[in-house]
């Protein structure tokens, strides 16, 4: 049985910790959710509908834009484009960055992605708006589209402005230590590609915009934070951000990509104010996959160097981000890779990351967001050297697991790590699988020859979760109410989107005030109801919004005593809480008792609260997936993965191994399935569900699931956050199974996604003797080159300890 | 053009285009949003729908070819205040996150059970391969499904009122 | 994403879809289940002025038994191909194959006919009938008239049937207990074939058709010959690329799509031998 240890609970019939069903489902099952293209809201009345014409070309000058045939299209009250609407180019996002990458709301005499915005059409009816905007004519004088990441800094500018095509560096190639693999008998590089891919919410973005007569503007986003939403927006049009309320309805998911307010925002507000009727706007699937930005897309150079016993000394990460056409959120993500690149190991590491832009969608958050590239880059980098020296992979990495810490951790690139336990977690992911009884059944099939091989993979992890707001250290407000008719009200900062904190921050104000958790409603997302709140992402709300709700409710409890006191005529000392009345006794006079209701009665009962953590938490765990690879085809299936997480004190175990089961979902997605793919052109080839591979509920088995429950001491529950942990376990756990499953024929590394054709031409190149050309180190970065990065034994041993890149020399170990 | 459908058992009729898809119809002209639409390719299966019993995606269905049939959505599955008892049993295994393909994903599997009562796992899961979800790695929604089927789709309706607690 | 506008008119026979087909001609286009239509009009890949709506023709629904043959009306869905008993017994490969469409919510809608006459390569029945040797009957306005499934697909999309016609039934040779086999490809259950094998029979007997291995279903010559001649499966299996002119496309490049289909014909032969 779990217990929930946090530190302040008083119940004894406590339901933390315990599996408590969702309070939101009853609506989401009958009537469903209300989603953007569901609202209905008087203020709405008389909407126009907003198309936007978008670039079918990676790169071009736009000539000429003819509206005059779509202006006179049913229903078309109003077309604008980029030279009408007087609003500011977005600025990059640090100000680190070559400041000519501007991105404008519209496109600006020259189109950079194919889906960028050129122009929006307002109509009378939803219907009329894609007749219409087909009808908007342009000419495109096209440029050189630059597609490969690793070419791009020698390519066609995409700003006319800015020095080259490199947005900036985190690091230096300078800083390295030449002598860093010195001590190293063996060392192994390897270029390997952490793949775009969609984000892909089920709900896509969307937006409406309404004046008030009072001059401010409403809008309605799909987001994760509408307090975020709201700055970006006032931002975006120049007004002040208290003229703007954001109001979020039920979001269909957001993983990242829903942060802040797109440029379309913008520009609906805009149009609504210029046209005096609110104006509505929810995309289709193809802009989404085009418009949305992307997740993850990075080129990694790995280098680890050590032993031939299997001990790791030294590792090298060299991260090339595509942040696509203009930097966003994404360009910044490659910091937070090369601050986890040390991962949960104890050797020394370095690293650099260069962020370039090409013709492709901007690149932002994507479920982990810059600590899963870390993750898979060290994982496979771990698995590759242990495949390359012969020692069992989950051997090696207990060589140099970090010994368990309860004490915060300070890494070489300044993380730091509250607690943290790992070679426990891999031993229990060991044990809980049959790793050993795997082995056997491994080395069975490989003896016999067998058509379908079997593949283990293991993936150790540490992830920051929480981490600091804006302005300083991580925080978030809640408010607790008691009304007199004994329910209560909780406003919260956080944006729950699918996570369930109707349910979980119920059951925290619950535990302490003794109200049932159906009694007790959840507001969010109102920036005039809440108007301070960091939202939803970075695996944050419980340990900062549930911890504010849990400290609201406690000071709840402390302003009702002194108002009891009062009203009793009694010692506030002698007041006890008793959730059983949901109120406060007297101590010793029975009788003399008052229930926070008559309390409310009498005078509004409510406070708000901020908690502050000491820092971001680090949640932890291992992964071992188990494939199986037809060798004559290259199709790879997963068949097993186990996934053992510790993020703390679980506060709902259902909700937790929900957030855990999604998670492995789409980290497996990456490693087997899905990637974004472009054309040589730049031209999107995965633009629809029809092409774009987005994980089935058949190419994925019944997860399996082992808890550790390490508290942080940096929240009173214990909590750390578990919404990204899946993500960043499963993906490098199913990608080394995969090629573990062929290792035994000479494979040492598979691109993701670990599709047949490049299974298939990995065995075939180490069929070849390993000395094939195709055991280079050319990866596909995206590009639609299906074989491009199968590869063979790809590595180079070096007696001196010098880093040597592969040639068509290589030599196996 | 005026269609006429049975929709969660009541007569509704509509003046329509004969472009206008059936999800639409629904959500538009009779505002029942409980069916989302996810894609535009028959790929996601948000607008799932029963038609004439079948599941069916109703964004590939023009409302004039479903003239005269009879519609059930997620908001006719069950009287008002109930939960239908494969609703409840996504309830009851967490097989629903976000919500947004949980309607669509319900009708499928209402679908599903109908052929088949007693699905295997894997029939399960290649029974619900026209329906996607991003937010639950199609774990809990397996669950749900073999869930419902074990308590029988006839089987009493479980009340929506009453949060439930598991130790 | 929604379709262009267009007429929309319901036919209430096949002699009526047939005139109003000569009314609109190259205008108008045949609507039965629309999963492959619809799609294809909401991104505005086609955008037919008409849509003639045959769905609602009386009796183009049935599997019959007529004695050596299975007759399979043109509007039967794949659903009710997939679970007929009759298809079963005499055709399995058939109600296999049907089995694979899409994912259900598409079997409840899509038809026999309208998937064959879409004549997509890398689709599942085109590739099953070409192995089954069927013939298919088409109505026009000069009557009636059957084409056997070797001469029905003509290339990309591309069929047989004239604009002025419609493909109302297939006839199945009826072969009960005959071994079969079916081999496809997929990255994810749903998706098309990457590559597809169908065969029928053993030996000297077996049928073999291809999906996705050029711009139509193919027959498999080669390795029919070779069995016909006495090769070993994996001899015979060896050849099935032989006259095939696969693709690349983002999932596989041609000299993985002859990779597979040789592997994955001897899957179906052996599969169909046992």
């Amino acid at each position: 049985m779990r217990t929930f240890r946090g530190a302040v609970k008083n119940n004894p019939m406590s339901i933390l910790g315990t599996r408590v069903l969702r309070t939101e489902d009853p609506a989401f099952l009958t009537s469903g959710g209300v989603y953007m293209d569901d609202l209905v809201d008087e203020r709405l009345t008389g909407s126009l509908y907003a198309t936007f014409v978008r670039a079918p070309i990676a790169h071009a000058r736009i000539l000429d834009i003819d509206i005059s045939a779509a202006l006179q299209a049913p229903g078309v009250v109003a077309i604008y484009l980029s030279g009408d609407v007087p609003l500011a180019d977005r600025r990059p996002p640090s100000p680190t960055f070559d400041k000519a990458m501007v991105q404008p709301l519209l496109a600006k005499g020259k189109v950079r992605y194919v889906g960028e915005p050129i122009a929006v059409v307002l109509t009378e009816e939803k219907y009329q708006g894609e007749d219409a905007a087909e009808l908007v004519m342009v000419d495109y004088d096209a440029l050189p589209a630059v597609v490969n990441p690793r070419l791009s800094a020698d390519s066609v500018k995409l700003f006319d402005d800015a020095v080259s095509n490199q947005v900036g560096t985190f690091g230096s190639a300078d800083d390295f230590d030449p002598d860093f693999f010195a001590d190293c008998e063996v060392v192994f590089t390897h270029e390997i590609v952490n793949q775009r891919v969609a984000v892909a919410s089920m709900e896509g973005r969307g937006g409406v915009s309404v004046w008030g007569e009072d001059g401010r503007l409403t809008a309605w986003i799909s987001n994760q934070g509408a307090q975020g939403s709201k700055t970006a927006l006032a931002a975006m049009i120049g007004i002040p951000a208290d003229q703007v309320r954001v109001i979020t309805p039920d979001v269909g998911g957001g993983f990242g990509a829903k942060f802040g307010a797109d440029t379309e925002h913008g520009i609906i507000s805009w149009a609504s104010r210029e046209l005096g009727r609110p104006v509505r706007w929810v995309e289709t699937r193809y802009e989404n996959l085009l418009g949305m930005t992307h997740g993850r897309d990075q080129v990694q150079t790995i280098t680890i160097g050590g032993k031939r016993d299997g001990t790791i000394l030294a590792y090298r990460l060299e991260v090339l981000q595509d942040v696509g056409a203009y930097p966003r959120i994404g360009a910044i993500l490659p910091s937070l890779t090369r601050l986890m690149t040390p991962g949960t190991y104890s050797f020394k590491t370095e690293s650099r990351a260069t962020m370039v832009v090409t013709n492709k969608t901007p690149v932002g958050a994507y479920r982990g967001a810059g600590r899963p590239e870390a993750t898979a880059a060290i994982e496979r980098a771990v698995d590759f050297f242990a495949l390359s020296v012969g020692v069992d992979s989950a051997e090696v990495r207990r060589k140099v697991l970090l010994p368990k810490f309860t004490e915060p951790h300070t890494t070489s690139t300044g993380a730091k790590y509250d607690s943290g336990d790992y070679e426990t977690a891999l031993n229990l992911a060991c044990k809980s699988i049959g790793y050993d009884e795997l082995r056997r059944e491994q080395a069975e099939r490989r003896a016999r020859g067998d058509v379908k091989q079997l593949g283990i993979g293991v993936a150790c992890y540490v992830e920051i979760t929480g981490g600091g707001a804006e302005s300083g250290a991580p925080h978030e407000n809640a408010t607790v109410e008691v009304h007199p008719d004994g329910t209560a009200t909780i406003l919260t900062g956080t944006s729950p989107h699918g996570q369930g904190h109707a349910t979980a921050w119920a059951m925290l104000a619950s535990d302490q005030l003794g109200i049932p958790i159906d009694k007790i409603t959840l507001k969010w997302g109102d920036t005039d109801l809440i108007p301070e709140g960091g939202g939803t992402g970075g695996s944050r709300s419980l340990q900062q919004g549930g911890a504010a709700v849990q400290k609201a409710s406690i000071e709840l409890i402390e302003l009702a005593r002194e108002r009891a006191a009062e009203l009793l005529e009694a010692n506030p000392e002698d007041l006890q809480m008793d959730t059983s009345i949901q109120g406060l006794k007297v101590a010793g006079s029975p009788g003399a008792q008052v229930t926070l209701a008559e309390l409310a009665a009498k005078e509004r009962l409510f406070v708000r609260s901020v908690f502050t953590a000491p820092g971001a938490t680090f949640p932890f765990g291992a992964h071992i997936a188990v494939a199986e690879v037809d060798t004559e085809t290259g199709h790879a299936t997963l068949k097993r993965i186990l996934a053992v997480d510790d993020a703390g004190t679980i506060l709902n175990p259902l909700l937790f191994d929900g957030q855990r089961h999604g998670g492995i979902g789409q980290g497996a997605a990456q490693a087997l399935l899905e990637e974004f793919v472009y054309d040589e052109d730049g031209n999107p080839l995965t633009a629809s569900f029809a092409d774009y591979p987005f994980l089935s509920a058949t190419e994925v088995p019944s997860y399996e699931l082992v808890t550790m429950e390490t508290p942080t001491s940096y929240n009173p529950m214990g909590a750390k956050g578990v919404g990204e942990a899946g993500t960043i376990g499963s993906t490098p756990a199913v990608q080394n199974a995969v090629i573990d499953a062929v290792a035994h024929l000479g494979v040492r590394h598979i691109d993701m996604p670990t599709s047949a054709q490049r299974v298939w031409r990995a065995i075939e190149a180490a069929a070849a003797g390993g000395a094939s050309a195709s055991g280079g180190t050319v990866g596909s970065g995206g590009i639609a080159s299906p074989d491009a990065t199968a590869t063979g034994i790809a590595s180079h041993s070096t007696p001196d300890g010098k880093v040597s890149t592969p040639t068509s020399e290589n030599e196996a170990i | 053009m005026q269609v006429t459908l049975t929709v969660n058992g009541q007569e509704r009729s509509a003046e329509v285009e004969p472009r206008l898809l059936l999800v639409h119809l629904i959500r538009d002209d009779f505002a029942l949003k409980a069916a989302n639409v996810g894609c535009d390719t028959s790929s996601c299966g948000a607008c799932t729908v029963l038609l004439d019993g079948e599941s069916v995606k109703s964004c590939t269905v023009l409302a004039v070819q479903a003239d005269g049939s009879s519609v059930q959505t997620a908001e006719g599955l069950a009287p008002e205040g109930q939960l239908h008892p494969v609703a409840a049993a996504f309830r009851q295994e967490h097989g629903l996150q976000c919500g947004f393909c949980t309607p669509g994903m319900v009708m499928a599997s209402v679908g599903l059970l109908k052929t088949n009562p007693n699905p295997t796992e894997q029939e399960v899961r290649e029974g619900l391969e026209g329906n996607f979800c991003r937010c639950t790695g199609y774990h809990n929604i397996v669950q749900a499904v073999l869930t419902a089927a074990k308590a029988g789709v006839d089987s009493p309706s479980v009340s929506a009122l009453h949060p439930g607690v598991q130790a | 994403m929604i379709p262009p506008q267009f007429d929309y008119v319901r036919a209430t026979s096949v002699e009526h879809a047939l005139e109003l087909l000569a009314e609109h001609g190259d205008d108008a286009k045949l609507l039965a289940g629309g999963h492959s239509l619809l799609p294809m009009m909401k991104i505005r890949l086609a955008n037919p002025a008409v849509l003639i709506d045959i769905a609602r023709i009386p009796d183009l629904s049935y599997v019959r038994d007529e004695g050596g043959t299975l007759a399979i009306g043109a509007l039967t869905k794949h659903a009710m191909v997939a679970s007929d008993p009759l298809v079963a017994l005499n055709a399995p490969l058939l109600a296999h194959s049907a089995a694979q469409v899409g994912d259900p919510q598409i079997r409840n809608r899509g038809t026999i006919g309208g998937s064959l006459v879409h004549g997509d390569p890398a689709a599942d029945l085109p590739m099953a009938v070409v192995a089954l040797g069927v013939t298919l009957v088409v109505v026009g306005p000069s009557g009636r008239r059957e084409v056997p499934v070797e001469d029905f697909f003509e290339g990309y999309f591309q069929t047989a049937v004239g604009e002025d016609e419609l493909l109302v039934e297939i006839r199945v040779p009826s072969r009960p207990g005959v071994g079969w086999g079916y081999q496809k490809f997929v990255r994810r259950a749903n998706d098309w074939a990457i590559v597809g094998v169908a065969a029928v029979g053993a030996g000297a007997d077996a049928q073999v058709a291809l999906g996705n291995m050029g711009n139509k279903a193919l027959r498999a010559s080669a390795t029919e010959a070779a069995l016909a001649a006495g090769a070993s499966i994996a001899d015979a299996a060896a050849l099935a690329d032989e006259g095939t002119e696969p693709q690349a496309d983002m999932h596989a490049d041609a000299e993985f799509r002859r990779h597979l289909v040789k592997v994955l014909t001897r899957r179906a032969l052996e599969s169909a031998a046992s």
